[in-house]
């Protein structure tokens, strides 16, 4: 069993930090935390595509006169544009919440829910 | 930043020593993306978080942060365009999008590393001012 | 064109996401009386993209496939943008309904969407078209998740302009099941580069088959289905789709509702059919039974949940749902015949939702209606614009001799032949309930008195209330020849179903 978690632990890693993320982002109430929900849930996934690019005994994917062998660079350069994609996601959810900040005053969910149902 | 925060001679001491060189640096990334690590993106942030640190530091009146603003748009507008732009050379000289031996210099291996350069600074400029128009939409006073 | 401009026609491919792209960086950032006439750049800028998809898809439909290559770099090293006569159809319906859209923004955005925020939105709506037809066009995986993402933060704000703060919730819970679903999109990415090394979709066709039975490709292909159904809003999946095409402003529901979802289910199909082959399903996973079962259900449940509303732009967009889960419908059943139906009801549904929710824009517009109890002798208020909403009905219920008839027909016949017989209860019962819901719209408009008093009528500007009554006119038009775009979609369903 112990082998079993420590053989494949950089899943472990990932799916608990995945499943960290996924769970502020159900059960915060507060959207600002469910952002840095989003935050940890892409996190996980970046991490994941860092560990497949790994080889063994593998260099940083930089020219280098000593290196024999290089880990795979293009996962890297994947994630370098999720990354891109994962801050302008934050940039805009950000942006949102500001927003209904000043329109509703708050940013608790179920406060906001009770001013809408009041609206309909 | 509607009140300029209080100053501090040591914060300000220590931004106005370090915001040349962080420019400096991030134009030093930029030019050395396509040989090793750096690029436009990494470059871009920099000279963005330089420019951000200065109105952290040293707070903007409401001039300077239209001018903030103003900026932020010009700079990513004219990143991306930049891009396309030297995309749209590469096709109009005959090769296909971005492809950097097309254009016209002496040799492809020259034009290939310019065409380089040329992207990478468009992607500087396009995240710096992308980054300086988020700063200034969060953390601004300018409602619109 | 072709002929004339031969450098201009070998870029097409590259130019159909370059222009949308490069305009909506313009409008916003240019000097002020630029941005002032940002419709009119946004209107010019999709007239451009409407004759480059044009001269594509002719391309197409005359060579079978057509290729480019960035950078000059072969594939599978570069990005290869690759064009089959499905992506071709569908490029054009997305330039077509985003070129009829940004004509009605020009004309009637204003009335929805603050002064000082008109750049940004004929903005965000160019980067939706761009990063839509970038989806469509792609032949690279994982580049096609990143116009996934230009595509879904355009959404968000297009969403968050509408004139309510509703707009707002609705448009940060679609950006929370967006991105859950973009990530999960990304994940099921990551584990077939794992398992196949490769990313480029038509070597992924090639590498796959070997390897189908590896519990990698089996997490792949769960992640990749989860999150496109978030995307196309499949039930039960669909939760954030009523509210933002409710809260949008009119001309962002019309383009969002008749380009991102479609788009959503293309993709969808490329994974299914293309990355991996119909093989997959029979063997491996029963996806199709799923699917059928999760469309049929949509069917019924988006027809009931719209006959219950009262909001006109909400019963909309339930109705989507429900023909949402015909165009999955058709694509699950996966005969020729089926698919061929389910791509014609993805042109029926683009163009007819475009046309309803531009109709719900302009009743907004002239007599403040927002409400089905509004519309009392609204006939007689607004004749071209309820002429428009009731000709589109007819469409979408799939009364003859219209498009929405030829692409039910079409399901309904695949699933015979397919021996699938309790599908077509459902088709025949999704149509009546559509009838109902829109005879609760088209009722009281014409059979109806005005109510007492009202305020007076703003009669709708010429350009806005035009394309909604060219859109509806369209699926009549198609419907009475149908077989141009029948002999295309069955052409580009046959390609895909290849083996």
């Amino acid at each position: 069993m112990t082998e079993f978690i420590a053989a494949k632990y950089q899943y472990w890693v990932y799916i608990s930090l995945m499943m960290i993320g996924f769970y502020a982002i159900i059960a915060k109430p507060n959207l600002v935390k469910k952002i840095i929900g989003i935050n940890i849930f892409q996190t996980a996934v970046f991490l994941f595509y860092i560990s497949i690019s790994k080889v063994d005994g593998g260099t940083a994917p930089i020219h280098w006169d000593r290196a024999v062998l290089y880990d795979n660079p293009l996962p890297h350069v994947l994630i370098l544009t999720a990354i891109v994609v994962s801050v302008s996601v934050t940039a805009v959810a950000l942006a949102l919440v500001i927003r209904i900040y000043r329109e509703y005053g708050t940013l608790e969910e179920d406060q906001i829910l009770r001013g809408r149902r009041e609206n309909l | 930043m509607k009140v300029r925060p209080s100053s501090n001679p040591v914060t300000e001491t220590v931004s106005a020593l370090l915001i040349p060189f962080m420019q400096l640096y991030a134009l030093y990334l930029v030019a050395h993306g396509d040989l090793g690590p750096g690029g436009g993106f990494q470059g871009g942030a920099i000279f963005a978080a330089s420019l951000i640190l200065r109105a952290i530091v040293f707070g903007l009146d409401a001039e300077e942060e239209r001018r903030y603003e103003s900026l932020g748009g010009s700079l990513a507008a004219a990143g991306v365009l930049l891009y396309g732009g030297i995309g749209l050379l590469c096709m109009a000289r005959g090769g296909s999008f971005l492809e950097y031996p097309a254009l016209p210099f002496a040799d492809p291996k020259t034009a290939y590393h310019l065409g380089i350069y040329g992207i990478e600074t468009g992607v500087g400029l396009a995240v710096a001012g992308a980054m300086l128009l988020l700063f200034m939409k969060i953390a601004g006073s300018r409602d619109d | 064109m072709t002929a004339a401009f031969p450098l201009l026609a070998e870029h097409i491919p590259a130019l159909l996401v370059l222009v949308p792209l490069l305009a909506s960086v313009i409008i916003p950032f240019s000097p002020a009386p630029l941005r002032r006439a940002g419709g009119a750049v946004a209107v010019l800028a999709n007239a451009a993209a409407l004759a480059l998809a044009s001269a594509l898809a002719l391309e197409v439909f005359r060579l079978g496939r057509v290729t480019y290559r960035f950078g000059g770099w072969a594939p599978p090293w570069g990005i290869e943008y690759a064009v089959d006569p499905l992506a071709a159809i569908m490029l054009l319906l997305v330039a077509f309904v985003s070129f009829a859209a940004s004509v009605y923004s020009g004309a009637a955005a204003s009335a929805e969407v603050a002064h000082e925020r008109l750049p940004y939105y004929h903005s965000a709506a160019l980067l939706l078209v761009s990063g839509l037809s970038g989806m469509i066009i792609t032949g690279d995986v994982f580049n096609l998740y990143v116009f996934l993402e230009i595509a879904s933060l355009a959404g968000y704000a297009l969403i968050a302009a509408g004139r309510r703060r509703d707009a707002l919730v609705a448009g940060f819970n679609y950006l929370i099941l967006g991105t859950i679903a973009a990530t999960f999109i990304l994940l099921g990415i990551g584990y077939l580069y794992m398992a196949a090394g490769t990313l480029n979709i038509a070597d992924l066709r090639e590498r796959l088959p070997h390897i189908y039975h590896t519990r990698t490709v089996l997490t792949a292909f769960a992640f990749l289905m989860v999150g496109f159904s978030i995307k196309t809003a499949l039930f039960p999946l669909h939760i954030w789709l009523p509210d933002a095409y409710t809260y949008a402003p009119s001309p962002a529901s019309a383009l969002l509702a008749s380009t991102g979802t479609k788009v959503g289910v293309y993709a969808m199909l490329r994974v299914t059919y293309t990355v991996f082959r119909p093989e997959f399903d029979a063997s491996v996973v029963p996806m199709k039974t799923i699917l059928l079962v999760l469309s049929s259900a949509a069917v019924v449940y988006g027809a009931v949940m719209a006959i219950a509303q009262k909001d006109i732009k909400r019963m909309l967009a339930y109705s989507s749902v429900s023909q949402i889960g015909y165009i999955v419908l058709g694509a699950a059943i996966a005969s020729e015949s089926a698919l061929t139906g389910s791509l014609l009801h993805m042109i029926n549904h683009a163009l007819m939702k475009a046309s309803l929710f531009m109709c719900a824009g302009l009743m907004l517009i002239s007599t403040g209606a927002e409400k089905v109890s509004d519309l009392k002798g609204a006939a007689r208020r607004m004749p071209l614009t309820m002429a428009a909403f009731t000709a589109a009905a007819l469409s979408m219920t799939g009364i003859p001799p219209t498009l929405g008839f030829v692409s039910k027909w079409h399901i309904a016949l695949g699933a015979v032949e397919a021996g699938l017989w309790a599908v077509v209860p459902v088709v025949l019962a999704g149509s009546l309930l559509t009838a109902v819901y829109f005879w609760k719209v088209i009722e009281p408009a014409y059979f109806s008195a005005p109510a007492e008093g009202h305020k007076p009528d703003t009669p709708a500007p010429f350009w806005a209330a035009a394309p909604a009554a060219a859109l509806a006119g369209l699926g009549l038009l198609l419907g009475l020849a149908a077989w141009t775009p029948a002999a295309g979609a069955a052409r580009a369903a046959g390609e895909l179903l290849l083996k």
